[in-house]
C-alpha cells in the first residue's frame, strides 16, 4: 500500500544514532508502515474477530511452557510417565508450566474452531480467500496431529490406547494397511520407537510447520484484507487518500481492541489453569493418571473433546473401513467450502433462511456429535450419531443447492457501523 | 551465463548453424529457428537463444534432481521400519498346553500382542456350527489367518484356539463371555468374546457376530503346535505339521 510514510522512513534513515544505523540494514519502518500502521482493517468488526489473534496468542503459550517441559520430560517407554510426575510433583512450579501446556492445548481448539465457526458465518472462505482459508485448514490440520502426538507423550494408559485407535485406523487402507500402521509405530505395537518419533514431530517438525503455516495465513490476509461482517470488500470504496473509507489502519485501533480481548481470555484461562486444569477429565483423562498398559484397556477410550465429533462419526458406521473414511471426510469437508458455497452474498446477514437453518443444524449437529464421542458407543448414542452424521455431511452436501435457490437480501455499499 | 565472452565482432555460431537447413529439430523435437548469438559491444544478444534446447536441459536437470532428492529420501523413509532389535525382540513365544485346561483362556505376549490361547471343550467346538446365520464372515474369507486355520474351528488342532487378542475392530482387548447366555449380552449369547470399548462380539472360533463394528474376525497369528508345546511366531507349514 502507497503511505505517505515513506518519507518518514527516508528521514530516520538519513539521521544518525542506532536506529538511522539499523533502518538502513533492516526495513523495520516500512514493515510498520505496510504492515501494522497502513494495514487497513474494515471498521465493523464484532466479538467473533478476537479469536484470530487469541489464536497467535496460545500459539506463545504452547511454544514457551512447551519448551520449559522438554528441559525435563524424559522420553522413552520406561522414562516418559515417570518425568511428567517429576515436572508435576517435584519441579519448581512444573505444575503450573505443564497445566499451561495441556490447558493451552484445549484452549488452542476453542479459539480455533470459534475463529473457523467466524468464517461459516461471514462467508470469510468465500472469493477471494480461497488460499487464506486453504493455508487456516493447514494450520488445523497439523494442529491436530500436534495434539494427538502430544497427548502420547505422558505414556499414560489413554495416551497408549489413544495412539493404538488412531494408528490402527491407517491400517483400515486397503493394500498398504497393514505395513503403514508397522512403518507408524517402527515395531509390532505402540511400543518405545513410536514414542520416540512423535516426540521428534511434536517438538520439533509439527512445530516448524505451524509456525511457517501461520506466516502464509497472515501473509494471504494481508494480500486480501479481512472480511468483515457484512461481508463487503472495503478495497472497493476507496476515499480521496486511496484509503477504504470503512477502514481503519490495525494499529492502534485493532490492537488496543485485541489487547482487551486477550485481557479477558487470560482471565478464563487462569481460571482453568489454576482452579480445574482437569476440567472434569475433559482438557485431561482419568485414565491417563496411570502408566501405560498394553494388557490393560481402559473401559472407555475416547479422545480428548476436540475431536470427538469426528470419533463419533467413525463410531457411528458399522463398516470400519467406512467409517475412517467417513471421518477423514468429515474433516476434508471443510477444505471445500469455497467452492461449495454458490451464494451471491457472503455474510450470514444477507443469505436466505434455507442458509440460516443448514449453519444452524450443521451447529447442533457438530456439539451433539461432540457430546456423543465422549460417550460409549452403545443403544441410543449410536442410533443419534447416525442421524447427526447424516446431517452433517448435508451441510455440505446440499451447500451448492441451498446457496444457489434461496433469495438473498440486497447487500448494502458500506458496512453496517454504529460509532459508539 | 558467460564467462568470458569472446572479442567484440565475432559471431558466435550455435549447433543449430551447423545444420544444412535453415530449420532444424531441437533436441526436444519441437522445431526452432537457426539461432544466433550475436556478441556487440563484448554483449551476447540473446533474442535468439535455442529455447527449446533450454527448456530441455532446464528439465533434464530438473529431473534429474528429483530422482536425487527421491533416492535421498529412501534412507529417513527407511528408519521408521521396524529395528532389527524389535525385530529380535518379535522372535517366537512358546506354550505349554498341558497347563491350559479345558474350558480355560491363557493369554502370552508375542511381538507385545496379547496372543490368547483357548483350550476348548468338545461342546464349545459343537456350538460353531449352528450360528452360522448370525455371523459376517462364517466361513473366514475376508479375515486373516493362515491356511491351516481356515476352517471352521479356525485352528490347527480343533481344541486348541489360538488368535490375536487385539479387537479387528480399533485394536482393544477382547474379554472373554465363553459362558451361554452371559448377563449383558443377552440369553441366545453362544459363548465367545466381547470387546467392551465398542461392543463387538466374536463367537468361539472368533469370528465376529453380525451387527459388531468390527467388520472381520479375530487375527489367528501363525502358530505350530509340537508334541504338548504351542508355538507362535512359527508357521505350521513350514514345520510340516499341517
Amino acid at each position: 500500500m502507497a503511505t505517505p510514510a515513506a518519507p518518514a522512513a527516508n528521514g530516520v534513515k538519513n539521521g544518525k544514532g542506532f536506529k538511522a544505523w539499523l533502518y538502513k540494514r533492516l526495513p523495520v519502518q516500512e514493515f510498520v508502515d505496510n504492515q501494522i500502521t497502513g494495514y487497513y482493517a474494515p471498521k465493523n468488526f464484532n466479538f467473533w474477530y478476537f479469536f484470530g489473534v487469541l489464536s497467535l496468542v496460545v500459539l506463545a503459550i504452547q511454544f514457551l511452557s512447551g519448551i520449559f517441559l522438554t528441559m525435563f520430560y524424559k522420553v522413552g517407554e520406561a522414562t516418559a510417565f515417570d518425568s511428567v510426575e517429576f515436572i508435576m510433583r517435584e519441579v519448581e512450579w512444573g505444575w503450573l508450566i505443564r497445566y499451561l501446556h495441556s490447558t493451552g492445548a484445549s484452549a488452542f481448539f476453542v479459539v480455533v474452531y470459534l475463529h473457523m465457526y467466524r468464517a461459516l458465518l461471514y462467508g470469510s472462505y468465500k472469493a477471494p480467500r480461497e488460499l487464506l482459508w486453504l493455508f487456516g485448514m493447514a494450520v488445523y490440520l497439523a494442529l491436530m496431529a500436534e495434539a494427538f502426538m502430544g497427548y502420547v507423550l505422558p505414556w499414560g494408559n489413554m495416551s497408549f490406547w489413544g495412539a493404538q485407535v488412531i494408528v490402527n485406523l491407517f491400517g483400515t487402507i486397503p493394500g498398504i494397511g497393514p505395513g503403514l500402521v508397522e512403518w507408524i509405530r517402527g515395531d509390532y505395537g505402540i511400543a518405545d520407537a513410536t514414542l520416540n518419533r512423535f516426540f521428534a514431530l511434536h517438538v520439533v517438525a509439527i512445530p516448524l510447520a505451524l509456525l511457517l503455516l501461520v506466516v502464509l495465513h497472515l501473509v494471504a490476509l494481508r494480500r486480501t484484507g479481512s472480511n468483515n461482517p457484512d461481508g463487503i470488500e472495503i478495497k472497493e470504496k476507496l476515499g480521496p487518500d486511496g484509503k477504504p473509507l470503512d477502514g481503519i489502519p490495525f494499529h492502534p485501533y485493532y490492537t488496543v481492541k485485541d489487547l482487551v480481548g486477550v485481557a479477558v481470555f487470560f482471565v478464563l484461562f487462569s481460571i482453568v489453569v489454576f482452579f480445574v486444569p482437569t476440567l472434569g477429565g475433559l482438557f485431561l483423562e482419568s485414565p491417563n493418571f496411570e502408566p501405560a498398559n498394553p494388557l490393560s484397556t481402559p473401559e472407555h477410550i475416547a479422545p480428548v473433546w476436540y475431536f470427538t465429533p469426528y470419533y463419533a462419526i467413525l463410531r457411528a458406521v458399522p463398516d470400519q473401513r467406512l467409517g475412517a473414511l467417513l471421518m477423514f471426510l468429515s474433516v476434508a469437508a471443510y477444505l471445500f467450502l469455497p467452492w461449495l458455497d454458490r451464494s451471491p452474498v457472503k455474510s450470514i446477514r444477507y443469505k436466505g433462511w434455507m442458509s440460516k437453518v443448514a449453519l444452524g443444524l450443521f451447529t447442533v449437529a457438530f456439539l451433539v456429535l461432540m457430546y456423543l464421542g465422549l460417550q460409549p458407543a452403545e443403544g441410543v448414542y449410536v442410533a443419534l450419531a447416525r442421524i447427526f452424521t447424516v446431517i452433517y455431511f448435508l451441510y455440505f452436501l446440499l451447500m451448492p443447492i441451498y446457496t444457489r435457490l434461496e433469495t438473498v437480501k440486497p447487500v448494502p455499499e458500506r458496512v453496517t457501523y454504529h460509532a459508539h | 551465463m558467460y564467462n568470458a565472452p569472446p572479442p567484440a565482432g565475432r559471431k558466435l555460431h550455435s549447433r543449430a548453424h551447423d545444420a544444412r537447413a535453415g530449420e532444424v529439430r531441437g533436441w526436444s523435437g519441437s522445431k526452432t529457428r537457426e539461432s544466433e548469438l550475436t556478441v556487440q559491444n563484448g554483449v551476447i544478444t540473446d533474442d535468439e537463444v535455442d529455447s527449446s534446447r533450454r527448456k530441455f536441459l532446464t528439465t533434464a536437470t530438473v529431473a534429474t534432481g528429483a530422482v536425487g532428492a527421491a533416492f535421498a529420501l529412501v534412507p529417513f523413509v527407511s528408519s521408521w521400519q521396524p529395528s532389527e532389535r524389535a525385530r529380535a525382540l518379535g522372535a517366537p513365544a512358546e506354550l505349554d498346553l498341558t497347563k491350559v485346561e479345558p474350558g480355560q483362556m491363557a493369554i502370552i505376549t508375542w511381538r507385545k500382542q496379547q496372543i490368547y490361547v483357548v483350550h476348548r471343550t468338545p461342546q464349545m467346538v459343537e456350538t460353531l456350527a449352528q450360528h452360522d446365520g448370525q455371523l459376517k464372515d462364517p466361513k473366514s474369507e475376508n479375515s486373516v489367518q493362515p491356511e491351516y486355520a481356515k476352517n471352521e474351528a479356525r485352528s490347527l488342532k480343533p481344541e486348541y484356539l489360538v488368535l490375536v487378542g487385539v479387537c479387528t475392530h480399533l485394536g482393544c482387548l477382547p474379554k472373554q463371555r465363553f459362558q451361554p447366555g452371559a448377563a449383558e449380552l443377552g440369553p441366545s449369547w453362544p459363548g465367545g468374546f466381547f470387546c467392551p470399548c465398542h461392543g463387538s462380539r466374536f463367537d468361539m472360533a472368533g469370528r465376529v457376530f453380525q451387527g459388531s463394528p468390527a467388520s472381520v474376525n479375530l487375527v489367528v497369528p501363525p502358530y505350530t503346535i509340537e508334541g504338548n508345546k504351542l508355538i507362535v511366531g512359527v508357521d505350521a507349514t513350514e514345520k510340516g505339521v499341517a
